[in-house]
């Protein structure tokens, strides 16, 4: 009896300890970068300059936070209607086996090869064709928008898929018996059914575009004063990969480096948000359901 | 004219759900074509020359090895511990609510922050310094919500009826999860596992930060050793391509050699779960 009281109590632990992380997690980066939040106030969001080695420094993120915006905004409006269509095959059409699992197993690889070896193609590969068709340099916000909607594809179809299935057979039924055609039930009954889910997987993945840092960080370019793009084949900074290339050369202890802990404090409240977001968005699908 | 339409539509979402399959054979094949030449036993057990722009990653893939074999010894037993407790114990209740919501949240933190948290929190706050141990541990930060939800399906998924079976003959609860309920969800949960090892031998950004980069002569030994991992190498010898020829060789090398390691470690477990799931189901059925 008491090993039954131990176990319980541990695996409640276990269970709990994610809490503890989180928080441990969040206290830490905003401790660091609270100083300079407060030390610049409002100016990091809305500042046009980034110069931490100019005197006095300036750590505008404004130029930074549009280039992540339009980064993720095209990969996902390139990954939402492929996403979508592949969900749909593989919740109505697949009719399950082989070939569902197949695909399935695909999307779960894609998802996992490691980030830096699709920045590598993404660099020796789409650069120089890019650079080559468009001209330029190569390094834009498109290579960074077609590398990030190959790694967000593969959330999108998985939890579209899940959401399309979860619509009940009923309403297929009812909308087959009237003389809908297969399409059209789909089109028309079973996508409107699962609407919010399929919201969810795509704001879902627009997080995950956000917080991507190695892939993209290898092909956007990363202008050493960073600008507000006015074209997708202009060279840009993301939120990440300004951690990634300047972390090598603050010090510890600077405001540089404190400025970097802001920027992450800055994508744990989005990664927040984006998950509060979809957690809402598909509670309210499972009330729904239950109707 | 209907029916053509149907059929378009039908192929158009198949052609669709291939892509991911395509995109990645694709990136293999490619790696492999580009990458072949350079690898060589000697580029394997070799260590690295002239910075890495010469020579072997021996160090590297021991590195690699060493750092996410470590973060799978503390992700794991946690992560089965509090699947357990999600899928056996948890009452419907706040709570439980409030840990799944934070299990998403820790999934959903790019690991970049991970790894300014592990900078400041493991290398310098605990004093770790940049080690094997600082990135295995921001490492196993990472890696904890898949390791939680892999061992949640997996005990879900294993049917009632065995558990009421041992508990009729007098078995306790946790005589029943540990004799029976274990034993059934152990494929799903080992190849669930060895799914995560695949992505905590891919990561970069949190071991660059907390393990280090320096380029090491030698074989890492202890857990405060530095590392500079199979990922990280090539990061930084990527970052080299336009300056020397040498590099681009070394980094097409690399990144097949990781890419191998990752494929060695996922494709048996993908193969292996959809052969597990098909069967478990089946007796189920």
């Amino acid at each position: 009896m008491k090993t039954e009281g131990l176990i319980k109590t541990l695996t409640f632990l276990c269970a709990g300890s994610s809490i503890l992380i989180v928080f441990l997690i969040f206290g830490y980066t905003l401790l660091e970068g609270l100083p300079v939040l407060i030390k610049y106030g409002p100016s990091v969001l809305t500042g046009l300059y980034w110069k931490p080695y100019a005197d006095p420094p300036q750590f505008g993120l404004l130029p930074t936070i549009i280039g992540t915006l339009s980064v993720s905004g095209l990969a996902i409006s390139m990954a939402t209607p492929i996403g979508i269509f592949a969900a749909i095959y593989l919740a109505e059409y697949s009719g399950g086996g082989f070939l569902k699992s197949f695909i399935e197993s695909a999307a779960q690889l894609l998802v996992s090869i490691p980030s830096v070896v699709l920045g590598f193609i993404g660099l020796v590969f789409l650069v120089p064709t890019l650079a080559k068709f468009f001209g330029g340099w190569g390094f834009s916000i498109l290579a960074g928008g077609i590398v990030l909607a190959i790694m967000t594809l593969p959330h999108i179809i998985c939890i579209s898929s899940d959401a399309i299935k979860a619509v009940p057979r009923d309403y297929r039924y009812a909308s087959l018996a009237l003389g809908a055609s297969k399409w059209q039930t789909i089109r028309k009954v079973v996508l409107p059914a699962a609407k919010s889910g399929i919201l969810a997987s795509i704001i879902l993945g627009l997080g995950n575009a956000i917080g991507e840092t190695m892939a993209v960080l290898m092909v956007i370019g990363n202008p050493e004063v960073p600008y507000i793009p006015t074209s997708i084949l202009d060279r840009v900074r993301v939120l990440t990969s300004t951690i990634v290339i300047e972390f090598n050369y603050a010090v510890w202890g600077s405001d540089q480096m404190r400025a970097l802990f802001a920027i992450g404090v800055i994508l744990f409240i989005i990664t927040a948000v984006v998950n509060l977001l979809a957690f809402h968005i598909l509670r309210g699908r499972i009330h729904a359901k239950k109707i | 004219m209907q029916r053509r339409s149907e059929i378009l539509i039908e192929a158009l979402t198949w052609v669709a759900s291939f892509i991911p399959a395509i995109l990645a054979g694709a990136m293999i094949s490619f790696l492999l074509f580009n990458g072949a030449s350079a690898v060589s036993w000697k580029f394997i057990t070799g260590f690295p020359e002239k910075g890495g722009l010469e020579g072997g990653i021996l160090p590297a893939i021991i590195g690699s090895i060493y750092i996410s074999a470590l973060c799978m010894l503390m992700a794991a037993p946690i992560g089965i511990g509090a699947g357990t407790y999600l899928a056996e114990y948890a009452p419907e209740n706040l709570f439980t609510k409030v840990v799944r919501f934070f299990v998403e949240l820790l999934a959903g933190i790019p690991s970049i922050v991970i790894g300014l948290f592990g900078y400041v929190f493991l290398v310098h706050g605990l004093g770790l310094g940049f080690s094997i141990l600082s990135g295995a541990i921001a490492l196993a930060f990472m890696i904890l919500p898949w390791t939680v939800r892999v061992s949640e399906e997996a005990i879900r998924a294993v049917p009632r009826d065995y558990r009421y079976a041992s508990l009729a003959l007098g078995a306790s609860k946790w005589k029943t999860i540990r004799t029976v309920v274990y034993v059934a969800a152990r494929p799903a949960i080992i190849t669930g596992l060895m799914l995560g090892l695949g992505k905590a031998i891919g990561e970069t950004a949190v071991v660059m930060m907390t393990a280090g980069m320096g380029i090491t002569g030698y074989i890492p030994v202890s857990p405060l050793d530095s590392a500079r991992t199979l990922p990280v190498h090539l990061y930084l010898i990527a970052g080299e391509i336009a300056n020397t020829s040498e590099s681009l060789k070394m980094a097409y090398g690399t990144a097949l050699v990781l890419l191998a390691l990752f494929l060695m470690v996922s494709i048996p477990s993908l193969m292996l779960r959809n052969y597990f799931t098909r069967r478990l189901y089946g007796d189920a059925g």
